[in-house]
């Protein structure tokens, strides 16, 4: 138990463990879908706390991870072109597109700059009505309504010299995809907690009884997700399959209906491509017609571009919870965050960052032969 | 990026007709706009994400939730330099430095 002290109430963290000690009777695999609850799980080493029979798999839930090659490459020439401001938030710097990524760009003259907030974006664009200010939108449900209103604003406000590069995804087609997959252990998810203070619970019962899958409602902090864990694994102890709230004060049933209603305005539901996992079905967003002239895509013509992914990373696999981040054969070695190769190790949300900041000390070249291939 | 951290609203002004609020998050201030939580008050915690209050919070989860994010380095890594994080080792590293 060596991490229990950290938490920040230990004794309640030792009753909540207790019971799942108690309630485990044989093997569940259950996946966080969020990249802060991974985080959180291997900085707490919560799965190293938790009885054997419970494994935690990691979920596709870092946006930052996630967002395709091609969109990062003509993220990437936008940014490079004289007359852009390109904004972006802080943690697309680093993610590699093919040969380069946004800091490079920025250090050959490009006009790259950091928000924190998708309205500083406009407020750039105001400020300098002579440039193209692009911000790259990108995100699951809890940043799309921000961009959202970005555009919305812009609109209202005539400002014309703003546009959106959009690559925002969903997370109900994602759990839909990876149900669906012939290789999917998955037996219960703790489902993101800030995606559902957006939009509420309505998107699950549906999921749930068709796949016969438990969706807890689970917060990233230690406490929110062993909460999760112990929830999840009494209904599939009971043989239940029902959406469960484990974070009330951040999640309501409705979701923010504000929020929702500027997300319908200004997107529509769009295929999207997942980095490393392909195409689903109805897993994102673009402008709706009334706001496509914001469209940063459409705006700079960045069609026809050549990616090409590095032959070695797996972290197609590694979203979908397929490979332990550690079993990848260039972990630790070729691959770092310094020298990523992949978005999973650059991203602060990204799993094999997680590994790799956390617990790249127990991982010796012994520890991996010895790990068993998920 | 996904991080959302509870903040406390020190003040609300309207600007070009949308509704803006100053808050605080465990010492760093920046604005915020509360269209999605009109009702939101002076004094009171709310969930924010990218420069937005998405969601009511009361005062001692707010407070035990952003006591956390410190230790953890990850306040840091929400408001730190971002290019600095990225000049030198990747943003993550910004965490493990906030954390010794
Ligand atoms: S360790 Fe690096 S190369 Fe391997 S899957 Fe992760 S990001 Fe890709």
């Amino acid at each position: 138990m060596k991490y229990i002290d950290e938490f920040q109430d230990p004794a309640l963290a030792r009753r909540l463990l207790d019971e799942i000690h108690a309630t485990v009777t044989r093997p569940w695999a259950l996946m966080e879908v969020c990249g802060g609850q991974t985080h959180s799980i291997i900085r707490h080493g919560i799965d190293q706390l938790l009885p054997e029979q419970v494994e935690l798999i990691h979920g596709p839930g870092c946006p930052v991870c996630v967002t395709p090659l091609e969109v990062i490459d003509k993220a990437l020439e936008i940014a490079s072109r004289p007359e852009v401001i390109f904004c972006s938030f802080g943690d697309m710097l680093r993610v590699p597109g093919t040969g380069r990524d946004l800091f490079q760009v920025r250090g050959e003259g490009g006009d790259v700059r950091v928000v924190y907030s998708p309205l500083d974006a406009l407020r750039i664009a105001q400020q300098n009505p002579d440039r193209q200010v692009v911000f790259f939108g990108i995100g699951f449900e809890t940043t799309a309504p921000p961009n959202a209103m970005t555009v919305h604003q812009a609109r209202k406000l005539g400002i014309r010299n703003f546009s959106l590069l959009v690559s925002h995804v969903r997370v109900p087609p994602a759990i839909e995809a990876i149900m669906r997959s012939p290789s999917c252990r998955v037996q219960g998810f703790l489902a993101a907690g800030h995606v559902c203070t957006v939009m509420g619970m309505d998107e699950y019962p549906e999921l749930a009884e068709r796949h016969r899958v438990p969706i807890v409602v689970t917060g990233f902090e230690p406490l929110d997700i062993l909460e999760g864990v112990r929830r999840t694994v009494a209904q599939l102890e009971r043989g239940e399959h029902t959406v469960d709230n484990a974070y009330p004060r951040a999640v309501r049933a409705e979701g923010n209906p504000a929020a929702r209603a500027m997300l319908e305005d200004v997107f529509e539901v769009t295929d999207r491509a997942w980095r490393g996992i392909g195409v689903i079905p109805d897993s994102g967003w673009r402008l709706s017609a009334k706001y496509r002239e914001y469209d940063a895509e459409s705006r700079f013509a960045v069609d026809g571009i050549r990616t090409c992914e590095p032959a070695e990373c797996r972290s197609g696999e590694v979203l979908q919870g397929l490979l332990k981040p550690h079993e990848c054969e260039v972990f630790g070695t070729r691959c770092t965050p310094r020298t990523p190769l992949g978005a999973t190790m650059v991203s602060s949300e990204g799993a094999c960052a997680a590994y790799y900041l956390y617990r790249r000390l127990d991982i010796t070249p012994a520890a991996r032969e010895a790990s068993p291939v998920a | 990026m996904c991080l959302a951290v509870p903040g406390k609203v020190l003040d609300i002004e309207e600007r070009d007709g949308t509704r803006l609020a100053t808050v605080d998050f465990g010492g760093v201030v920046k604005e915020v706009c509360l269209e999605y939580l009109p009702d939101l008050r002076v004094g009171e915690y709310a969930i924010v994400h990218v420069g937005f209050a998405l969601q009511r919070l009361d005062e001692e989860s707010a407070r035990q939730t952003l006591e956390l994010f410190t230790e953890l380095g990850m306040l840091q890594e929400e408001f730190g330099d971002p290019w600095e994080a990225a000049a030198g080792t990747g943003a993550t590293h910004v965490a493990e430095e906030a954390r010794k």
